[in-house]
């Protein structure tokens, strides 16, 4: 059961890189898209853990739902925190 | 002065909120005697009921669960309050991607296997994992793929917030029966059968089988709105 260890040690990594570079993009799409990963990880470390009901949910509502109302927020709102971020 | 009535009542407000931390004796014999036992036991020897998770959500705690999804109607209906007034104005999508040809395709294709995942996550909410609140999310996920595919699929709101006025009138009436028949709100009433049959468990596959046709009602209508507002 050992490499259930390295599994759960990669998911977190993956979630806590995530999670900083959803803080630091000022690009919003992209900061959306790693709030989707978050919670891809999060659905792994669930299932793992043996709460599959739970990772349901989390697959259902955290990586499809949500992601994609933010993501036609940003199209409807603005794209950048910033104007001079715009390349 | 007012100072000193706002410090008065904040130290009184701890007061009360150490009294409350405070009260209760861990390491005591808490644990030992707690419900989780008699859920663990009454699930599969009286409910007949594979899913522990679902047993607790829909008959222990049945009367939470109304609570969750009077939250849910709630917000749907605050968001639909909010956008209802310009939506009426246009009724032209305004979010439009345009779709290639492939995307429309896929999403033809897997349009069907969705809904039926959706469908097969709430009826077998009972025996397997999920249950309501995840396959109605999952059947307002295939909507909203076709949605954001193809730009003349509609979907009519009346029939939407029929099916959703339906599923939470019938969830309470299920629960008044159970008043009748039992003595308790959302008491189970009906024969359990047996474990791991389809149609076993009493009430708790019909009153899942309500809350999925419920959250996915509400969170489809929710997704039409957003994706008709003018930004």
């Amino acid at each position: 059961m050992s490499y259930l260890v390295y599994i759960i040690g990669f998911l977190l990594l993956v979630l806590i890189g995530a999670a900083v570079y959803a803080v630091r993009q000022r690009d919003l799409l992209y900061a959306v898209i790693a709030t989707g990963v978050i919670s891809l990880a999060l659905t792994g470390l669930f299932v793992i853990l043996q709460a599959p009901d739970v990772a349901l949910t989390e697959a259902a509502i955290g990586v499809a739902l949500t992601t994609i109302i933010f993501i036609i927020t940003i199209r409807n709102t603005v794209r950048f925190e910033d104007e001079k971020d715009k390349k | 002065m007012k100072k000193t009535i706002v410090i008065f009542i904040l130290a009184a407000f701890g007061y009360f909120l150490a009294i409350t931390f405070l009260a209760p004796e861990f390491e005591s014999n808490r644990n030992r005697n707690g419900v989780k036992n008699v859920y663990l036991d009454k699930t599969v020897s009286e409910l007949k009921t594979a899913n522990t998770v679902t047993a607790i959500v829909v008959n222990f705690r049945g009367f939470d669960t109304l609570g969750e999804v009077t939250v849910l109607f709630l917000a749907a209906t605050a968001l639909g309050s909010i956008l209802f007034k310009k939506r009426h104005h246009i009724g032209e999508r305004t979010v439009m991607l345009p779709a290639s040809s492939i995307v429309g395709s896929g999403a033809k294709l897997i349009f069907p296997a969705i809904i039926l995942l959706g469908a097969y996550v709430f009826i077998h909410g009972h025996l397997t994992p999920g249950g309501g609140f995840q396959g109605g999310t999952i059947i307002a996920t295939g909507f909203l793929l076709m949605l954001i595919s193809y730009r003349d699929f509609s979907i009519s709101h009346n029939i939407l917030s029929v099916i959703e006025s339906l599923a939470g009138i019938l969830f309470v009436v299920f629960g008044l029966l159970g008043f009748m028949n039992g003595g308790t709100f959302l008491q189970n009433f009906m024969g359990t059968g047996v474990l791991n049959d389809l149609f076993s468990g009493g009430v708790i596959p019909i009153i899942y089988i309500l809350v999925g046709f419920k959250v996915a009602a509400e969170l489809t209508g929710l997704i039409y709105t957003i994706l008709h507002e003018k930004g």
